[in-house]
């Protein structure tokens, strides 16, 4: 046996300087690399118009300036549909959706975590599954639905499918599994509650982790939304995709854009680092046994 | 009868009467009545004795009997499931059966033909006639096979390092990291790091610097597309399992890392493979989920970049088919055909990935 280092009555692992440093080297490189886009987008976005287009380009900005934020909003106010317009949608959608996905996940993953009916493993099985399938995949299946039910230039085009996603209910029942004891819900109910108390009084506080993580995955996806084949009327498009437009708008538009950008990018990034503790909390339990 | 007292005495003693009543009612209802009126008769006998839930014990019945009392004694579940799996059957599962179904048809949704059964006529077109259709799925696999594999490894790696810092630190590497997955459409910004003329960035410092002497077209060169595509799917892809993986790490017990030591575990090379991977499995089956779905639904970002369909369908991939035949085309049947076999290559991505799991720590 090799000899073991122990510090403070504490064993020390076994690591070496040179591993130390190559990781730190990676990680190094690693973030530059991720972070240096981005870095990019918010530089691109302070510049003034000629500095946008100096040569070379530069990776800092000499005379920082806030003009393509106001030239942002001077452009959508000038727009044919009102922009508050596209702003009501996105939050609108956003809204229905992830209350929608919350309220479906939440009941559906109690039953199958803590219910025993039979049915149950298979309807887990489908849902584990169903994680791999795209929206590239149903994609055309889904427009037939939906124009078969007359859902067709309707936001809940958007709203309704969203209702039904299964990664915030796979994260919901695993980890209610994880953190509610059986005992705890088995004396609720000896207590005489019913099972959907027992779910809304008793369950639901236990995974507010979960919840917030769900949120979040259901927020991020239905902010994003853009331009959208099931959508052709101009007052029923979102935010993503006005912005998106004002982005094709070529040279001009440079600067705008990349004030679009940030701002379309910050929303989400806030919204994780607010959330990020419950996040990991709840990805925890994410893993699969199978 | 006697027969039935003695086994549920064996079984249990609380159940008694009850459960005599029970499975003689239970048995004639086999011989003599059906489902239906079975459900009537057990709940007209409800209201007589309600104080307490009805005993059963499973040897008495067959399976059919007892899936049948479970799934009455927990009606309850099913309303608790049935506005998730309404939803969830609607648009996700049932998409995938009607693609099958559509894609022995060549149903077009401009013509609105319904004559239209023709077998495995499209597969056929597919994989025989459809030279567009093949190059999409060479490029597909490579660009599967680089993305998932790297970016899932990344990210494992990223999270394994990262997992000895200090909370606070932790958390902002984490944020560097996760950030270009979640903040939607700014991957758009590498299309002006490498734009076509001599403002974007790469091009400028080249040029600058005399490497070439006129701008390269990046996105829309042939020889650089795909490759450029690449990067840009590892930068967004520490998505979802790398968080997992996060969580996972955080969740191993640190004595067992001593324990290891005291056993003569070397270095942290040895302590990933036979202790750090083994109790991350779960999590590492979870994240292969998300770098495959992750690597097949990059379309809609390559069309950002690329256009559509790029140079010489250079990125083409099955996406772009699907996209290209079911919404512009409107050629539903073939699409439909594109999209089971999709749909069949992730499912067999994903067998091969777990069998390969299944060896980790051996």
């Amino acid at each position: 046996m090799q000899k073991m280092r122990v510090r403070n009555h504490q064993v020390v692992l076994n690591r070496s300087v040179g591993g130390d440093a190559g990781i730190a080297f990676f990680l190094i490189i690693m973030g530059v690399f991720m972070f240096l886009p981005m870095y990019y987008v918010i530089i691109q976005s302070l510049k003034p118009l000629d500095e946008l287009w100096m040569f070379p380009p530069r990776f800092y900005v000499q005379h920082p300036t806030g003009k393509n934020f106001g030239d942002l909003f001077t452009l959508l106010s000038d727009s044919w549909v009102p922009f508050s317009r596209y702003i009501f949608n996105t939050v609108f959608i956003t809204a229905m959706g992830t209350f929608g996905n919350l309220l479906f996940s939440s009941l559906a993953a109690y039953a199958i975590s803590k219910i025993p009916f039979p049915g149950r493993k298979g309807c887990f099985w489908i849902i584990q599954k169903s994680l791999m399938f795209t929206s590239t995949v149903t994609a055309i299946a889904n427009f037939l639905t939906l124009s078969t039910l007359g859902l067709m230039d309707n936001l809940f085009a958007l709203i309704i499918p969203a209702w039904g996603s299964s990664m915030g209910l796979y994260l919901m029942k695993q980890f209610m599994d994880s953190s509610i004891s059986d005992d705890v819900l088995e004396s609720a109910r000896l207590d005489g509650c019913s099972e959907f108390r027992t779910f809304w009084v008793i369950a639901m506080p236990m995974v507010k982790p979960a919840w917030l993580t769900l949120i979040i995955y259901s927020f991020q996806g239905l902010w994003n939304t853009g331009s959208s084949q099931y959508i052709f009327s101009e007052q029923l498009k979102t935010l993503n995709y006005a912005i998106s437009q004002i982005t094709a708008g070529g040279i001009a538009r440079a600067g705008a854009s990349a004030a679009a950008t940030v701002i379309m990018m910050i929303v989400p990034i806030l919204v994780f680092v607010i959330s990020q503790s419950n996040i990991i909390e709840t990805m925890a339990s994410s893993g699969m046994k199978d | 009868m006697d027969d039935r007292k003695d086994l549920n005495e064996q079984e249990a003693v609380e159940v008694k009467e009850d459960l005599q009543v029970n499975s003689v009612v239970d048995e004639n209802q086999e011989v003599t009545e059906n489902n239906t009126e079975a459900v009537n008769d057990s709940e007209a006998e409800k209201p007589s004795k309600p104080k307490k839930k009805k005993a059963v014990a499973r040897k008495d019945m067959t399976w059919g009997q007892w899936t049948w009392h479970e799934m009455k004694r927990n009606k309850i579940a099913y309303l608790m499931i049935a506005p998730f799996m309404f939803v969830f059957i609607l648009f996700t599962v049932f998409p995938v059966v009607l693609s099958l179904v559509l894609s022995f048809t060549n149903f077009n949704m401009l013509e609105m033909n319904w004559d239209m059964f023709i077998g495995i006529g499209n597969y056929t077109r597919l994989f025989f006639e459809d030279d567009i259709f093949l190059l999409a799925c060479k490029n597909t696999l490579v660009f599967a096979m680089i993305t998932g594999p790297v970016s899932y490894i990344l990210s494992f790696l990223v999270a394994w390092f990262i997992n000895e810092l200090s909370p606070r630190l932790r958390a902002i590497v984490t944020l560097v990291f996760y950030a270009p997955s979640i903040s939607g459409s700014v991957y758009l910004i590498w299309a002006t790091l490498f734009s076509d003329d001599a403002y974007g960035w790469v091009n400028g410092v080249l040029l600058d610097l005399g490497l070439i002497d006129s701008a390269i077209l990046w996105f829309h060169d042939e020889n650089y597309a795909m490759t450029l595509c690449i990067v840009v799917a590892l930068w967004m892809s520490l998505g979802t399992a790398f968080l997992s993986f996060i969580a996972g790490l955080q969740t191993i017990n640190k004595s067992l890392f001593e324990a290891a030591a005291v056993d003569g575990i070397k270095n942290r090379w040895q302590e990933l493979w036979f202790i750090t991977l083994p109790m991350m499995k779960p999590q590492l089956m979870f994240g292969a989920v998300m770098a495959i779905t992750g690597s097949f639904g990059f379309g809609g970002v390559v069309t950002a970049l690329c256009g559509f369909p790029s140079v010489n369908y250079s990125c083409h991939t099955i996406m772009h088919c699907l996209e290209d035949y079911g919404s512009q085309r409107w050629e539903v049947g073939y699409a439909s055909a594109i999209a089971f076999v999709l749909f069949m290559i992730m499912i067999g991505a994903n067998t091969l990935v777990n069998k390969m799991l299944s060896k980790v720590g051996q």
